[in-house]
C-alpha cells in the first residue's frame, strides 16, 4: 500500500524564465512594508485608521506583484537573483543583501502578502477603537517586510535579519499590551526561546558559511549537490545546528513552550504570524537549505524526524484540554508545525510545504474565526461560548471549514497536503512515524469537534448579547474559506493541471536539483487510513462533546468521573470505547500539559532561576566582594599603613634633630667600627 | 589649501577643541550663551574637518602601515620623540565616532546639568577630554600616544569627582561612608594610572630595544611596526614582558575581565556626558592600542597571548551578562553591558584574522553609538524621576512615550539585533573565532564562539528584563501628579543621528568595512603571514 | 701643636652645638648653637689646610665661604624669629608644632 517512487523532481537544470520585470523588481514587496512602517510610526496618529490603511495599501501592491509572479512561475517558472553588496571583508567574506525569485521563494510571497492582506483588513475591524492602533499596524508593517526579506533571502546573513526581524515583531505585537506584565513576559519568553534557537541559526550559518566561504544559499545547495568536501565535514554538525534555530521558530519539542503564550497578542497577530506565516520560517529554512540534507546531512534525519513526530503528536493531545479557544489553535499549529517538519525531515520537501501552504489559509481562517468570536462574546474562554452558530452564520460556516480541512476531511485542502506527507513518510520507511502522524490526524479531528462544539453548539454561557461581526471582519473570513477548501487540488498527486502544472512542479523551480521525494500516484490506501483517523476524531469529538455543552465544559474539567453517565447513556460497546479513550487520552494530555508546564518550563524556570541566581553570587560574592574586595582591601591597607605612620610626623624640630644626630652617630659607628 | 590640510588636518581636528577651550577662558562665566556656541563651533568645526578628511582619504591606498595626512615634526629630539600624527583605514572610523560623539555631547550639554552646574569648566573640561580622545587616535610616536592617553584621565577625573552622583557609599574595607562620586573618580584614575604605568615601561622597553637591534632608539610606531614585522622584537622574555606591560595598560582601558571594577563605579556615578564619552570614546583606546600598537608589534607574542585574551573576554561576555541580571540600577546595568559588549570586541581581535580585527573595529564604533546612547537615555531618564532604581520605574513609554520608543530601540539595538549596527561585530567575532589565525588553538577559540553565542542569549535576557522593568507596565503611582516633559529639542537633536547611523551602519556595513577591510588585511598578511 | 689637638677641639665645639641644638628651647639660642657647629667645621677646614694640603688655601676659601654663607643664615633665622615672635609671642619651639599632620 505504500509507493515506493522516488523521484528527483527536476534531473538537470530547470527550464525556467528570468520573470523580467516583475521580478528584477520583486524587492518593492521587501521594502514596501518598511516603508509603511516608517509613514504609520511619522503620520499614522492622524489618519482616519490611524495608518491601517497604509499597512493594507502597501501589502495589496505587494499582492499584486506576488501574485503575478505566481502566475508567471505556474505558467513557465521564474528563476531570478538580484543582489547588492552591503560590505565585504579582505579575505572573501561578503554580505550582500537582495531577493531571490524561485518556486519556494515565489509560494512564499503569495502566502505572506495575500494572507497578510486579508488579516490586516480583517485587523481593520478587530482592532477598531482599540488603543496605540498605529504601533499594532506599524508592528505588523514591520513583521510583513522582516517576513519577506525572511523568505526573499538569498543568503543566510539576510535570512537571519529577517529571522529576528521577525522574532522582534512578535515581541513588540505579543505585548502589545503591555500594561499587563503577564503579556510582557510572555513576550520575553517568545523572544528568548527563539533567541536560544537562534544560537543554533547563527552557530550553523557560521558553520556552513565559513567552511564554503560564502553565505549565499544557492551557491551552498550547489556545493551540496556536487558533495563538496569543505562542507560536507560540517554537514552534519551544521545541519543539526540549523535545524536547532529552526525548532525555536516552528515550536518544534522541547522549543514549542513559547508558542501557546504567544496567544496573549491581539487575535489577528495570533492568526497571521503564530499560525499562518512566522512560525513556519523554520520549515521554510530547512526547504531552503534542503540539499543540505539530502546529499550531505542525511544522517542526521531520523532525529529531525522523531523531533517532528514527538511535537506532532504530544502536543496535539494538549489541545484536548485547555478552554481558551486561542490556545486550541495554538496547540493545533504546534502540531501542524510538526507535520511540517517532520516530512521535510523525511525528504518530503514538496509534502511539507504543501501542508505549510494549505495549513496558512485554513489555520488563518480558524484564527480568524476565533478572533471575531472572541471580539462578539468578550472572552476567549469556550465556557463563556456555545450556541453560536444561529447569531454568528458566517463565521460558524467559515470555521466549520477551516476546521475540516485542519481535520483533512476529503476533498478539503488539507486532507490532500495531510495524506501527501502520510505517502512520504511511508515510501520513505518511516512507518512508525506515519502511524503517529495517523493517530495525529485523528488527535486533531477530535480537537476540532470539540472546539466547534463547545464554541458554536449547544447554549450560550456568556454574556450580553452575541452578534454576528461586521462585514471588514466577515469577508475576510470568506476570502480564506474559498482556498481553504480549493487549494489542495493544486497538488494531487501524479495530476498536472493543464498549462499550469502542480505545486510539485512550481517548488521544484530553484538553482538547484533538489532530489525531492514525493509519490507520483495518489495511494488510495493510504488515503482512506487519514481519512478515516480524520472521520473517526471528528465522530468520537462529536459524540463527547456534541450535545448539551453545559455539562460537557464540566466534563471537560472532570474528566474521568463524568465521562460514566455518557456512557450509561449511549450505546454500551461505544460508551465502553469512548470511556477508554476518554479515560486514557484525558490523562495522557493531561500528563504531557503537566510535562508541559512543570517539567518543560519547570526546567527553563529553574534554569532561568538558577542564572539568575548565579548572577547574584557572581555580583555579590565573587565580583564585590572577591575581585573589588582585593582592590579595595588594597587601598584599605595604604590608608592604614599611613595613619600608623603619619604619628612619626610630630612637627617638633629638635625631634627630628634628634633622631638626624642619632643617625648620623650611628653612621659613624657604622663607618668607623664595622667598616 | 589642499597641501596644507594634508599635513595639518589632523592638527586642526586634535587642537581645534583645546583651542575652543583656551578661548572660553576668556569668557565670563555669566556669559553661558557664550560658552556653549564656543563649545559647539569648536567641536563642531573639528567634526565637519573629519568629515572632509573622510572626502578626501584614500581609500585605495590604505594598506598595512600606510597612513594619510601625516605630519612629522621633532619634538623632543634628545629621546628622538618626534610630533607624528597620521591616520589610516583603522583609525579614521574610530577618529569620526570621537568627534561626532563629541558634537553630540555638547549639543545634549546646552540645558542638561548635574550639580554644581558651572558649566564653563564642564565645558572646558569637555574640550580637553576631545582633544585627548581625538590625539590618541591618530598618534603615531608612542610618546605622543602616551600623553594623550593621559590627557583624557583628568578630565573625566574632575567630571566625576565633581560633577557626579553625591549619594554617601559604604565602601568595602574602609571604615567611612564615601560619597560615590569620589570613590569612582579615584577608583578610575587609579585603575588607569596603575594600568599606564606599565604601558609606559613597555614603551620605553621598546625604545630601547629598538635601539640595540636597528642601531637607532625610536618611538615611532610605524617604524617600530616595520621592526615587529621582521622579527626584532622575538626574544621571548622581552616579548613576554612588554606585550604583559602593553596589556595592563589596553586592558584596564577596554576594561576587560577581571580588570573592569572601576566601570561600573565610574559610569554609575559619572555625569550624563561623562558616561557617554567615557563609554563611547574612552573604552575604545584600550581595544585600539590592542590593535595599533601590541598586534603589528609583537606579533609572536600576540598569538601566544591570544588563547588567554580569548577567555578573558568570553568570560568577561558570560560574567558582564550575569552581573546585569543582578543589578537594580539602570546604568549600572548598562554599564555592566559594556563588560560584555567590549568582550566580544576583544575576542575578535583575539583571533588575530582580518574577519575577527574587522569585526573589533564595527563592534567598537557600534558600542560607541549604542551605548552612548543608552547612557543618553539613562542620564535624561534619571534627570526627570530623579532615581536610577529599576524598582521604581515602570511604565516609561507611557509617561515618556518619545523616550520610551528611543529606548526600546535602543536595547533592542544593544541586543545585536541583526539589521542594526551591534550584530556585525558580533557575529563577525564569532564567524572569526570559528577560524582564528592558524596556529591558535581551535578548541580554544571554538568553544569561545560557542560561549559567546550563549552570552547573546544571556544579552537578550537583561536587556528584555531591563524593558520589562523599566518601560514597560503600569507606571508607579508615584509618578502620576508629575509633569515629566518628554524628549526635548537639544536631546532630540543629539540622539537621532545616532539612531539614524544605527540603522545605516546595521543596513550597510561597508560605511565602516571600507574604510577598515584593506588596512586590516594587509596588516594581518604582513604581519601573521596568512 | 698637632692636627688632632685642633680636630678634637672642633669635635668639642661641634659636640657642644649639638647639645644646645638639642636641648635649648629658645629659637634664638637654638641658632647660636648652629653657629657653634659651623665654627666648628671652620677650624676643622683650616686645620686641614694648614696640615695636610699647603699649596692652595682650599680650606681658608671655603671657611670664608662657610662663615658668609653663615651670615646670611643667621640674617634669614633671626628675622623668621622675629616674626614668629611677633606674631606668637613666644620664641619657644616647643609651641612651634605645627608643621605636621
Amino acid at each position: 500500500m505504500v509507493t515506493a517512487m522516488v523521484m528527483a523532481v527536476a534531473e538537470g537544470v530547470v527550464q525556467a524564465g528570468d520573470g523580467g520585470f516583475f521580478a528584477d523588481t520583486a524587492g518593492i514587496m521587501l521594502i514596501l512594508p518598511f516603508v509603511a512602517f516608517a509613514l504609520i510610526m511619522t503620520v499614522g496618529k492622524r489618519l482616519p485608521y490611524h495608518g491601517g490603511e497604509i499597512a493594507v495599501a502597501a501589502l495589496a501592491v505587494n499582492t499584486v506583484w506576488a501574485t503575478v509572479l505566481f502566475v508567471m512561475n505556474m505558467t513557465g517558472g521564474v528563476l531570478d537573483q538580484t543582489t547588492f553588496e552591503i560590505g565585504s571583508i579582505g579575505s572573501g567574506l561578503v554580505f550582500e543583501l537582495g531577493w531571490v525569485v524561485d518556486g519556494l521563494s515565489i509560494m512564499m510571497y503569495f502566502l505572506v502578502n495575500f494572507v497578510g492582506l486579508v488579516v490586516f483588513v480583517y485587523a481593520l475591524g478587530y482592532m477598531h477603537g482599540d488603543r496605540r492602533l498605529e504601533w499594532f499596524f506599524a508592528a505588523f508593517s514591520l513583521f510583513a517586510g522582516s517576513m519577506l526579506v525572511l523568505v526573499g533571502a538569498p543568503n543566510l546573513i539576510q535570512l537571519i535579519i529577517g529571522w529576528e526581524g521577525v522574532g522582534l515583531a512578535s515581541y513588540f505585537l505579543i505585548g502589545f499590551y503591555w500594561e499587563d506584565l503577564d503579556n510582557v513576559r510572555a513576550g520575553n519568553k517568545a523572544f528568548l526561546t527563539n533567541k536560544v534557537g537562534d544560537v543554533g541559526l547563527i552557530l550553523g550559518a557560521i558553520l556552513v558559511g565559513v567552511s564554503l566561504g560564502t553565505f549565499d544559499l544557492a551557491e551552498l545547495g550547489a556545493a551540496a549537490a556536487a558533495h563538496d568536501e569543505a562542507l560536507g565535514a560540517v554537514a552534519v554538525a551544521g545541519g543539526l545546528l540549523l535545524f536547532f534555530g529552526a525548532m525555536g521558530k516552528s515550536a518544534q519539542f522541547p522549543l514549542h513552550i513559547w508558542l501557546p503564550d504567544a496567544m496573549a497578542g491581539p487575535t489577528p497577530v495570533s492568526a497571521l504570524m503564530h499560525a499562518a506565516t512566522m512560525v513556519t520560517a523554520g520549515v521554510y529554512l530547512m526547504a531552503r537549505v534542503f540539499p543540505l540534507f539530502e546529499y550531505l546531512a542525511a544522517d542526521t534525519r531520523q532525529l529531525m524526524v522523531v523531533i517532528g513526530a514527538i511535537t506532532l503528536l504530544g502536543i496535539g493531545l494538549l489541545a484536548l484540554v485547555v478552554d481558551d479557544i486561542k490556545r486550541v489553535l495554538a496547540f493545533s499549529t504546534v502540531s501542524q508545525l510538526g507535520y511540517m517538519m517532520t516530512a521535510v525531515a523525511a525528504g518530503g520537501y514538496t509534502a511539507g510545504l504543501f501542508h505549510l501552504f494549505t495549513h496558512a489559509f485554513f489555520k488563518a481562517l480558524l484564527f480568524l474565526g476565533a478572533g471575531s468570536v472572541i471580539h462578539a462574546v468578550h472572552s476567549n474562554n469556550m465556557s463563556d461560548m456555545g450556541g453560536l452558530r444561529k447569531e454568528m452564520p458566517t463565521t460558524y460556516w467559515t470555521f466549520v471549514v477551516g476546521s475540516l480541512a485542519l481535520a483533512g476531511i476529503f476533498p478539503l485542502a488539507g486532507f490532500w497536503s495531510k495524506d501527501e506527507i502520510l505517502a512520504t513518510l511511508g515510501q520513505e520507511g518511516y512507518i512508525t512515524v506515519m502511524w503517529v502522524a495517523v493517530a495525529g490526524a485523528f488527535v486533531t479531528a477530535f480537537y476540532m469537534a470539540r472546539c466547534i462544539a463547545l464554541t458554536f453548539h449547544g447554549t450560550y454561557k456568556g454574556h450580553g448579547h452575541p452578534h454576528e461581526s461586521p462585514p471588514i471582519m466577515t469577508r475576510p473570513l470568506v476570502a480564506l474559506a474559498i482556498p481553504s477548501a480549493l487549494f489542495g487540488l493544486l497538488n494531487i498527486p501524479g495530476v498536472s493541471l493543464p498549462g499550469i502544472g502542480s505545486f510539485t512542479e512550481w517548488l521544484a523551480v530553484r538553482e538547484v536539483v533538489m532530489g525531492d521525494h514525493h509519490a507520483e500516484a495518489i495511494d488510495f490506501g493510504l488515503a482512506a487510513i487519514g481519512l478515516a483517523a480524520a472521520l473517526a476524531g471528528l465522530a468520537l469529538g462529536w459524540l463527547v462533546y456534541g450535545k448539551d455543552a453545559v455539562t460537557q465544559m464540566e466534563r471537560d474539567r472532570f474528566q474521568v468521573p463524568l465521562l460514566y453517565p455518557l456512557l450509561r447513556r449511549k450505546y454500551y460497546v461505544d460508551d465502553l470505547a469512548l470511556g477508554v479513550v476518554g479515560a486514557t487520552t484525558g490523562p495522557l494530555a493531561r500528563f504531557v500539559n503537566w510535562t508541559n508546564n512543570y517539567v518543560i518550563d519547570g526546567v527553563i524556570n529553574i534554569v532561568g532561576g538558577a542564572v539568575k541566581w548565579l548572577g547574584g553570587l557572581v555580583y555579590n560574592g565573587l565580583d564585590q566582594r572577591g575581585v573589588d574586595g582585593v582592590f579595595n582591601g588594597l587601598s584599605a591597607m595604604t590608608d592604614g599603613a599611613g595613619s600608623v605612620l603619619r604619628r612619626w610626623q610630630t612637627g617638633r624640630v629638635q625631634q627630628y634633630a634628634s633622631a638626624f644626630v642619632a643617625g648620623a652617630i650611628i653612621l659613624v659607628v657604622l663607618f668607623v667600627f664595622v667598616v | 589649501m589642499m597641501e596644507w590640510f594634508d599635513s595639518w588636518g589632523l592638527t586642526v581636528i586634535v587642537f581645534l577643541p583645546l583651542l575652543g577651550a583656551l578661548v572660553m577662558g576668556f569668557i565670563p562665566s555669566g556669559n553661558e550663551d557664550g560658552l556653549k556656541r564656543t563649545a559647539l563651533v569648536a567641536s563642531g568645526l573639528a567634526f565637519l574637518a573629519s568629515i572632509y578628511l573622510v572626502l578626501q582619504f584614500d581609500f585605495g591606498a590604505s594598506g598595512y602601515n600606510q597612513y594619510q595626512f601625516e605630519v612629522t615634526e621633532t619634538w623632543i629630539g634628545a629621546i628622538n620623540a618626534s610630533y607624528h600624527l597620521g591616520v589610516d583605514g583603522i583609525s579614521l572610523p574610530l577618529l569620526v565616532l570621537s568627534t561626532f560623539i563629541v558634537v553630540l555631547s555638547v549639543i545634549y550639554s546646552w540645558n542638561h546639568w548635574d550639580e554644581p552646574y558651572n558649566p564653563k569648566a564642564f565645558l572646558i573640561l569637555m574640550m580637553i577630554l576631545a582633544t585627548g580622545m581625538n590625539g590618541t587616535f591618530v598618534a603615531l610616536d608612542l610618546v605622543l600616544f602616551f600623553i594623550f592617553f593621559e590627557v583624557v584621565l583628568l578630565p573625566m577625573y574632575f567630571m566625576i569627582g565633581i560633577w557626579g552622583d553625591k549619594t554617601p557609599r559604604r565602601i568595602p574595607g574602609f571604615r567611612k561612608e564615601y560619597e560615590t562620586r569620589l570613590y569612582a573618580a579615584i577608583k578610575f584614575f587609579l585603575f588607569t594610572l596603575f594600568g599606564s604605568a606599565f604601558m609606559l615601561l613597555g614603551f620605553l622597553a621598546l625604545y630601547f630595544e629598538s635601539g640595540d637591534v636597528s642601531g637607532v632608539r625610536t618611538f615611532d610606531i610605524p617604524t617600530l611596526t616595520e621592526l615587529g614585522a621582521t622579527g626584532a622584537f622575538t626574544d621571548p622574555t622581552f616579548a613576554f614582558l612588554v606585550f604583559g606591560a602593553l596589556f595592563l595598560g589596553f586592558a584596564v582601558k577596554v576594561p576587560m575581565w577581571p580588570l573592569h571594577t572601576w566601570l561600573p563605579d565610574a559610569h554609575t556615578a559619572a555625569p550624563t556626558v561623562g558616561s557617554v564619552l567615557l563609554a563611547a570614546i574612552l573604552l575604545k583606546l584600550g581595544s585600539y592600542g590592542f590593535v595599533r600598537i601590541s598586534l603589528p608589534i609583537l606579533p609572536d607574542e600576540a598569538m601566544s597571548w591570544a588563547p588567554a585574551i580569548a577567555i578573558l573576554a568570553v568570560i568577561g561576555i558570560i560574567y558582564g551578562s550575569l552581573a546585569c541580571l543582578a543589578q537594580t540600577d539602570m546604568k549600572r546595568l548598562i554599564a555592566f553591558s559594556s563588560v560584555g559588549h567590549m568582550g566580544f570586541v576583544m575576542l575578535g581581535i583575539a583571533t588575530l584574522t582580518d574577519v575577527g580585527i574587522n569585526a573589533a573595529i564595527i563592534g567598537m564604533v557600534a558600542h560607541g553609538l549604542i551605548t552612548g546612547l543608552l547612557f543618553f537615555l539613562a542620564g535624561s531618564m534619571s534627570h526627570r524621576y530623579h532615581t536610577r532604581e529599576m524598582s521604581r520605574l515602570g511604565g516609561n513609554i507611557k509617561l515618556l512615550p518619545i523616550i520610551g520608543g528611543i529606548l526600546a530601540f535602543t536595547a533592542m539595538a544593544s541586543l545585536g539585533l541583526p539589521g542594526l549596527a551591534g550584530f556585525w561585530g558580533e557575529f563577525m567575532s564569532l564567524v572569526g573565532s570559528y577560524n582564528p589565525l592558524s596556529g591558535l588553538p581551535l578548541g580554544v577559540f571554538r568553544t569561545s564562539m560557542v560561549l559567546g553565542a550563549v552570552g547573546t542569549v544571556l544579552t537578550a535576557g537583561y536587556m528584555l528584563w531591563m524593558l520589562q522593568r523599566v518601560n514597560l507596565g503600569e507606571p508607579s503611582a508615584e509618578w502620576t501628579d508629575h509633569d515629566l516633559g518628554d524628549a526635548d529639542r537639544y536631546e532630540l537633536a543629539s540622539w537621532v543621528p545616532l539612531i539614524v547611523l544605527i540603522v545605516v551602519i546595521g543596513l550597510y556595513p561597508r560605511l565602516v568595512f571600507n574604510s577598515t577591510t584593506e588596512a586590516v588585511t594587509s596588516m594581518v598578511e604582513m604581519v601573521f603571514g596568512s | 701643636m698637632t692636627l688632632t689637638q685642633f680636630l678634637v677641639i672642633g669635635a668639642a665645639l661641634f659636640a657642644l652645638g649639638v647639645y644646645g641644638l638639642l636641648v635649648r628651647r629658645n629659637l634664638v639660642l637654638i641658632l647660636l648653637s648652629v653657629e657653634l657647629m659651623l665654627a666648628a667645621v671652620n677650624i676643622n677646614l683650616v686645620a686641614f689646610e694648614a696640615f695636610l694640603v699647603t699649596t692652595q688655601a682650599i680650606g681658608q676659601v671655603f671657611a670664608i665661604f662657610v662663615i658668609t654663607v653663615a651670615a646670611a643664615e643667621v640674617g634669614i633665622g633671626l628675622a623668621i624669629v622675629l616674626m614668629i615672635f611677633r606674631n606668637r609671642r613666644s620664641a619657644n619651639v616647643d609651641d612651634l608644632s605645627l608643621m605636621r599632620w
